[in-house]
């Protein structure tokens, strides 16, 4: 069976990873209830005759799968697989809006068009005139791990060498008054907004894109191994930690072996108690690192995560900004990463070191 | 006709979202699309809607544009015969 | 050749019939369903025509014998009734007993609940439960509600190729031994942005639908459900199952030639038969027939009847759409064509592409007009969508 390794990352995002080694120039916010993507320039990157019917989303995520593609010095690749929880929201939401305002006349196909869920995925294949595998997952918080579990499949079948993955959400104005107005999102009277500890309910919504070149060979470029994945649609709070023994056992780890872990704490007061209990329990001796509170959260914020946990494995380094605890190790090789959105769509991810035995 | 052309370039740069591109970029008889202005199917389809929406005619066969989009001058001349607004 | 993944149950709702049942009586006996749409208020009510399931949401609540006060968009709701016929079919009882997943698909998920009470939202509080239901996620999530399932579960959303790549992930999950039994399918309800996205395209026909035709004039939207139960040859044999076919083969590419319009060769339809011919380790001439993806727009006929002569040459198999039938339904056709596949393999018939009467004039491809009866040993479905993407899937007769 071949391995999996990530060669390249392109992060768009709320803070200035666009650029940056790490998070060496990330700040919190705790003054906004959504956090928006510090925009590149785009027009360094995109043809004007293809950037004009381009929505936020589609244009991120082009810039951070070129950036992802330049850093592992690929021009193309046999798949590319995206996930994104609610999609192209900003076409979606303007066809919707002039269905009903115009009561269904004087409509353009433009934004229609836009707005399938694949456009992102699509628009890449396009721009790198890719004829491979095309795939976008649209499962709420495991949209982007089921694009990195399929992509592991096609890598350790020898199906693809190199594939790229990516996850993608965009924050759009009626979405987030709806979520807002459906508690999904803090009230404003919650501000300072914190994650850590959570103090209120819902959360701080984010958005951004985080793409991987994942190939079947280390390079010099590499960050990090991808060991294994699992996805599990629901688990109740106390079975967390029995699920997260039978995957380490199943890859032939235990909890000592995790040098690290990175947690999805979103500060949501009723669903933080998933991380919490595994923190202060099973993984209290263990190094513990969080990141909404950088990123937001969004459907495919799990990807930043992954970003933040193959940066550390590259730097060895955890910056003090996303430390949880004290705990600290002489180096970091075995990295654990656990997510999961209202007790729902929960995920066990598992990076190492690149081991270049064959 | 002069107006109505001016009027035009500005529509299709507006409506079509040319950010990179002037009225005076756009001449009366250049082709609007393939190798002229790199316009597709689904500018076509816009520029239908533009159509009905601003001067009152309506295409019910998508085909029809393909004369009367050829230019900016053909798309003039087509309009001062048909308008019903 | 590769015998692939067993299939050991199938269920389906479309505008043709409510069962796997009814749908073979209406494909045997003709029996379209393209009308006039009754259950969406729409300016368009009288200038196109749908493939409509004619139950409102609340008979289809009644018939999930759900509370008052669920939250289930119709897309879930369809979704919900194919998956638990799938789960029967397959005498499924304890979902939770195996490693189980469902991947599912859809293209427009909730959105008939959020065009339904886009301002509502903002003035009634009651309406808040379905600002939920909205995601592509949500339909998946609500099926495996229904079922009481625990393990693995995702959604594909790919527009009109979804279902089938559904199928192809499932199918892979169980070739990997991830999974040992998945329920895969794909679900779309009707829904005015649909109606009017594909209005603006102007490829919705205000007649019915007729593939491969020279005068075709475009699409006819439908809605519908359906799900298959894909299990690993471990646990069929452990269960003593009933195989009612093999997914044999599967291919996905993509056109990369626009966002929506498909290829004057159809390289991306070409890429994905070639594709899944591969896995399946047949050759062209072993295929027995051909469900094409057939919507009678004028381009994605020419496209595919393209891609099929580069793969078959001059011996294209006996080729039909079925669309004429339930319409084109979007991330769900896929499924049901898969459904329909099966139900060509189990009764050695070829279904009819109805309404056909004028060959295209860019090629001499002859659609099968009516009914034919012949031993079929394998079917080739193709799915295409926006995003230039291209799938095909293969099924194979249970021996």
């Amino acid at each position: 069976m071949r391995k999996c390794y990530i060669n390249g990352v392109g992060c768009i995002s709320a803070q200035g990873t666009f650029d940056t080694v790490f998070l060496e120039d990330s700040i919190v916010n705790d003054q906004d209830n959504v956090l928006t993507i510090q925009d590149p320039v785009y027009k360094n990157y995109i043809a004007p005759a293809a950037i004009r019917r381009m929505g936020k989303g589609v244009k991120a995520g082009i810039v951070a799968s070129a950036l992802a593609m330049q850093e592992a010095g690929v021009e193309n690749v046999d798949a590319i697989i995206t996930g994104t929880g609610m999609g192209c929201m900003e076409d979606s939401e303007k066809f919707l809006k002039a269905i009903i305002d115009n009561n269904e006349s004087f409509l353009t196909p433009t934004s229609f068009i836009q707005s399938t869920h694949n456009t992102v995925a699509a628009q890449i294949a396009l721009g790198i005139k890719c004829n491979g595998y095309n795939f976008t997952y649209v499962h709420s918080a495991v949209s982007f791990e089921s694009s990195l579990l399929d992509a592991m499949m096609q890598i350790e079948s020898g199906d693809a060498a190199t594939i790229l993955i990516g996850g993608i959400d965009e924050t759009v104005e009626y979405t987030m008054s709806l979520f807002k107005l459906a508690g999904y999102i803090k009230n404003e009277s919650d501000k300072p907004f914190k994650v850590l500890p959570a103090t209120s309910k819902g959360v701080v919504y984010g958005e951004g894109a985080t793409f991987f070149i994942v190939a079947d060979r280390p390079q010099s470029s590499s960050y990090a191994q991808v060991l294994a994945i699992e996805l599990l649609n629901s688990l109740e709070v106390h079975e967390v930690e029995i699920k997260l023994n039978h995957f380490l056992a199943a890859n032939g780890f235990q909890i000592s072996d995790i040098d690290a872990v990175v947690l999805g704490y979103n500060g949501d007061i009723e669903y933080d108690v998933y991380y919490q209990n595994i923190a202060e329990n099973c993984l209290a001796n263990t190094t513990q690192v969080y990141y909404k509170h950088l990123s937001g959260e969004y459907n495919t914020a799990s990807a930043f995560g992954l970003w933040v946990a193959a940066k550390i494995i590259r730097t060895q380094e955890i910056p003090a900004i996303i430390k949880v605890n004290r705990v600290e190790k002489e180096s970091y090789k075995t990295i654990l990463l656990y997510n999961q959105y209202k007790g729902k769509d929960h995920s066990f991810t598992l990076i190492s070191t690149c081991q270049n035995t064959e | 006709m002069e107006a109505l052309q001016q009027e035009l370039k500005e529509k299709i740069i507006k409506i079509l979202n040319l950010e990179d591109i002037s009225v005076e970029d756009i001449n009366d008889n250049d082709p609007l699309f393939g190798a002229g202005l790199g316009l597709d199917s689904i500018d076509a389809l816009e520029l239908i809607v533009m159509l009905d929406k601003d001067y009152g005619i309506k295409l019910v066969d998508p085909k029809e544009g393909k004369a009367i989009f050829e230019s900016v001058a053909t798309m003039a001349k087509y309009i001062s015969e048909k308008r019903t607004k | 050749m590769n015998k692939g993944v067993a299939i050991t149950g199938m269920g389906i709702i479309s505008a043709i019939g409510n069962t796997v049942e009814e749908n073979l009586i209406s494909l045997l006996n003709n029996k379209v369903a393209i009308s006039t749409i009754d259950n969406i208020s729409t300016i368009h009510k009288d200038s196109i025509k749908v493939a409509e399931i004619k139950k409102t949401n609340q008979e289809l609540v009644n018939e999930l014998q759900l509370p008052e006060e669920n939250n289930y968009s119709r897309t879930a709701m369809l979704g919900a009734i194919a998956a638990k016929q799938a789960m029967a079919d397959a005498g499924i009882t304890d979902i939770n007993e195996y490693r189980t997943g469902i991947v599912s698909s859809t293209s427009v998920g909730g959105m008939d609940m959020t065009e339904r009470y886009y301002y509502e939202y903002f003035k009634d509080e009651s309406c808040l439960k379905y600002v939920s239901s909205h995601d592509g996620g949500a339909t998946a999530q609500t099926i495996a509600d229904e079922l009481g399932l625990k393990g693995m579960v995702t959604t594909i959303s790919t527009a009109c190729s979804s279902a089938a790549n559904a199928i192809m992930f499932g199918a892979r999950l169980i070739k990997a031994k991830k999974l040992d039994r998945v329920i895969v399918g794909g679900t779309d309800a009707l829904a005015k942005f649909t109606i009017n996205g594909f209005k603006t395209l102007m490829i919705l026909s205000d007649t019915d639908n007729t593939p491969f035709d020279n005068d075709r004039k475009g699409l006819n939207l439908g809605e519908a459900a359906a799900y298959l139960v894909l299990e690993s040859d471990e646990l069929v044999q452990k269960e003593h199952k009933r195989v009612l076919a093999y997914v044999s083969g599967y291919g996905n590419a993509n056109d990369a030639f626009h966002q929506t319009a498909s290829s004057e060769n159809g390289e991306g339809a070409f890429l994905a038969m070639q594709k899944a011919m591969k896995v399946a380790g047949l050759e062209p001439a072993q295929i027995d027939y051909i469900n094409a993806h057939g919507t009678a727009t004028p381009n994605n006929d020419l496209s595919e009847g393209r891609a099929m002569l580069r793969i078959f040459g001059k011996h294209v198999p006996d080729f039909s759409s079925t669309k004429p039938f339930t319409g084109h339904t979007l991330a769900a056709a896929a499924a049901i064509e898969a459904v329909y596949s099966i139900l060509a393999l189990q009764n050695n018939i070829v279904f009819p592409n109805l309404n056909f009467k004028t060959p295209m004039s860019e090629f001499d491809l002859v659609p099968q007009a009516v009914l034919k009866h012949k031993p079929i040993q394998h079917v080739l479905s193709n799915s295409f969508g926006f995003g230039g993407n291209c799938s095909t899937l293969i099924f194979s007769k249970s021996e």
